[in-house]
């Protein structure tokens, strides 16, 4: 019964996110908390990274106003990596402690499988789009930007190459940075259960070395990958630090009123930074020479600003929300909680309903109207479809429990 | 976490507030472009001096494929539409006006043959649309940097004013072409070199979210293009006047 529990955690909690970074900071919850409890804090913060994952992925429109890049300089990818870190860490950390690094490892192993064929499926769906796109799309003002479509002309190539994860369109960067940071979980956990601060500081090394020596990933047919695994790790890393007791370890510093002050003007800073970007009549008020130093913030190589800029949402959300917040129990919150919970599977829906809400701006209409109406009735179908998923789980593991414990672990894991 | 909510709900009513007031203003002109896109702090002296002194402005526009129109006359395209507009409102000035198209050309190939595209013609402005294939290729966005740095410089060298222009605003290939890495490094480069940036992106988006120009649709024939070229050739000409300080004294 333990084991099955044990397994239908992963499942659910390790999925690829990271919305909730903010939240997770904040989870005091360093020793395993009792099984079957969860951290709601998680689970909201990373459905709330999904749904503006899914608003940013959209042309801009009025929603857009509400996603969090648009007042600092860190954004959803940031919370979604972070909390994909803690719970990954948080979830097989436990498995390597009561099974051992083999099973453990091997567990990790299916779990990137499956992310792995959510990125071919999704892949397939782009492919069928764009084809369409290409045959149907007519527009000489665009000559130029059509060539991109290239690669249709040579199917051969192209596939093999989406297939070693090389080839990916925009927005489908996320789940290969996953893919990779998860392949380096084992080794991750393993180190971390030696010498926790150690390989901290051995991540902040490799964060160090990568901007030093530019090193990247190549991407085909050119390029480079969009989120350099070499750096966003940091992230993961940091994730996976914080929920093995880190963050435990940090908090007489998280709570101290010199970081919350710190945190707070940073970020107000950072507010009047992101405000010049759209005032720009406010441009001739940043002085010169921090704009030389400050400009371009990277997003590839997670730029420290940007790094800095989550630390603090971070530990502002962990201080003033805590665990016990009773709204996070209340219905309210719940479509992002229940998104937060299956965000693999919401994770994905994002993606293919950002492709299909492309679509129907380009062949319906494309008014203002629309596009507002499209990106609330994408999240509505990710609450949707995160309900049915919940429901579903609960129904087969009623079913399971009358079986027998074994096949529940199965179910709930595959899922 | 309730009152940042609240907060940032204030901030994004009065961002559409004022945004739905501002397009109540712009609504009859068609094509019309808000004055902050057409403003710029870094001065064009060599085209104040050749307007005041020579009364002969020689402009070159280096571009890629989208600085023409396939299967139209040059005529229709924004260069020719930028000398005809600025030979409009300086009667008194002999334009002259000459393209030179790279297509398929990175920012860095182009930056190698600028010394050769300048020479013998003397510009005193020069207009470098760059940035697309770069996109399209995924350059490195810090390489694309550095080689726009160095036309620019290259330009500079010469004897000439430069103006860069960015990428077109193109939803249909959004999913495909990742455009702020290179948008954002020709404003870093427009900063640091002190030269006008005429953010042809942003302008497109105005004209699509105004209702100008449906620039979504796929099937559009080959008059989109040109009122597009049109208004853009337009917006440039005006951008230039402004950046180089020609009053309305000079413009007669």
């Amino acid at each position: 019964m333990a084991a099955s529990a044990i397994a239908a955690t992963p499942a659910v909690t390790s999925v690829p996110t990271a919305p909730a970074a903010s939240a997770t900071t904040a989870a005091p919850a360093i020793t395993f908390p009792a099984v079957g409890e969860r951290e709601l804090r998680l689970d909201l913060f990373r459905g709330l990274a999904l749904w503006l994952i899914f608003i940013d992925h959209l042309p801009p429109n009025i929603l857009t106003w509400f996603t969090i890049r648009n007042y600092g300089f860190s954004d959803a990818t940031e919370i979604f990596i972070f909390i994909s870190g803690y719970t990954a860490a948080f979830v097989y950390g436990r498995a390597m402690q009561d099974a051992g690094f083999v099973v453990a490892t091997a567990r990790i192993l299916r779990r990137v499988w499956q992310i792995y064929v959510a990125h071919v499926f999704l892949f397939t769906i782009f492919l069928a789009e764009i084809s369409y796109v290409a045959t149907s799309f007519e527009n000489p003002l665009y000559t130029e930007e059509m060539g991109i479509m290239d690669f249709l002309k040579q199917p051969d190539v192209t596939i093999v190459q989406a297939l070693i994860l090389r080839f990916r369109p925009v927005n489908m960067d996320v789940l290969p940075l996953y893919i990779v940071l998860m392949l380096f979980l084992p080794l991750i956990l393993w180190l971390m259960r030696w010498r926790p601060d150690l390989t901290l500081a051995l991540s902040v090394v490799l964060y160090a070395v990568t901007w030093e020596f530019d090193l990247y990933l190549s991407a085909y047919p050119n390029g480079f990958w969009a989120f350099n695994p070499f750096a966003w790790q940091l992230l993961f890393v940091f994730g996976a630090w914080c929920a093995l007791g880190g963050a435990k370890r940090m908090s007489r510093i998280l709570n101290s009123p010199i970081t919350l002050g710190l945190c707070v003007a940073y970020l107000v800073a950072a507010f009047c930074v992101t405000l010049t970007w759209y005032i720009p009549q406010l441009g001739h008020l940043m002085p010169r020479r921090i704009e030389q130093w400050m400009y371009p913030i990277d997003k590839t190589d997670l730029d420290v600003l940007r790094f800095a800029h989550f630390l603090a949402l971070a530990a502002l959300t962990v201080h003033y929300l805590r665990k016990d917040w009773p709204l996070l129990k209340s219905r309210w919150l719940r479509p992002l909680i229940v998104c937060g919970q299956h965000s693999l599977e919401i994770f994905c829906l994002g993606v293919f309903l950002a492709f299909a809400g492309h679509f129907v701006l380009a062949e319906v209409s494309g008014g203002p109207m629309m596009h507002a109406m499209i990106s609330l009735c994408g999240i509505l179908a990710m609450w949707g479809v995160a309900a049915l998923i919940s429901w579903y789980k609960r129904e087969a593991d009623k079913g399971a429990a009358r079986k027998g414990a074994r096949s529940n672990a199965d179910m709930a894991g595959g899922g | 976490m309730k009152s940042v909510s609240w907060l940032r709900f204030g901030i994004a009513a009065l961002a559409v507030s004022l945004a739905a007031a501002a397009r109540a203003e712009d609504a009859p002109q068609t094509c019309e472009v808000p004055a902050y896109l057409l403003t710029t702090e870094s001065p064009l002296p060599k085209v104040a001096e050749a307007v005041k002194n020579g009364r002969t402005l020689n402009i070159l526009v280096v571009g890629s494929r989208s600085s023409a129109i396939l299967s139209a006359s040059d005529a229709n395209a924004y260069p020719a539409r930028l000398q005809a507009s600025l030979k409009d409102k300086l009667p008194a000035v002999t334009v002259n006006l000459a393209v030179e198209l790279q297509p398929k050309k990175t920012a860095e190939e182009t930056a190698g043959n600028l010394v050769k595209l300048v020479e013998g013609k003397r510009p005193n402005l020069v207009i470098w649309q760059t940035g697309t294939v770069d996109a399209m290729r995924s350059i490195d966005p810090d390489e694309f940097r550095q080689a726009v740095n160095d036309g620019v410089a290259t330009l500079q060298n010469a004897g000439a004013d430069v103006i860069l222009m960015n990428l077109q605003y193109s939803p249909r290939t959004e999913t495909l072409i990742s455009v702020p890495p290179y948008i954002d490094n020709m404003r870093v480069v427009a900063q640091q070199r002190d030269v006008p940036l005429f953010d042809r992106f942003a302008i497109m988006r105005q004209w699509n979210e105004q209702g100008d120009f449906d620039l979504f649709n796929p099937t559009h024939g080959i008059e989109l293009a040109k009122q597009v070229h049109d208004c853009l050739g337009r917006a440039l000409s005006k951008f230039i006047i402004d950046a180089a300080h020609i009053g309305p004294a000079q413009q007669n």
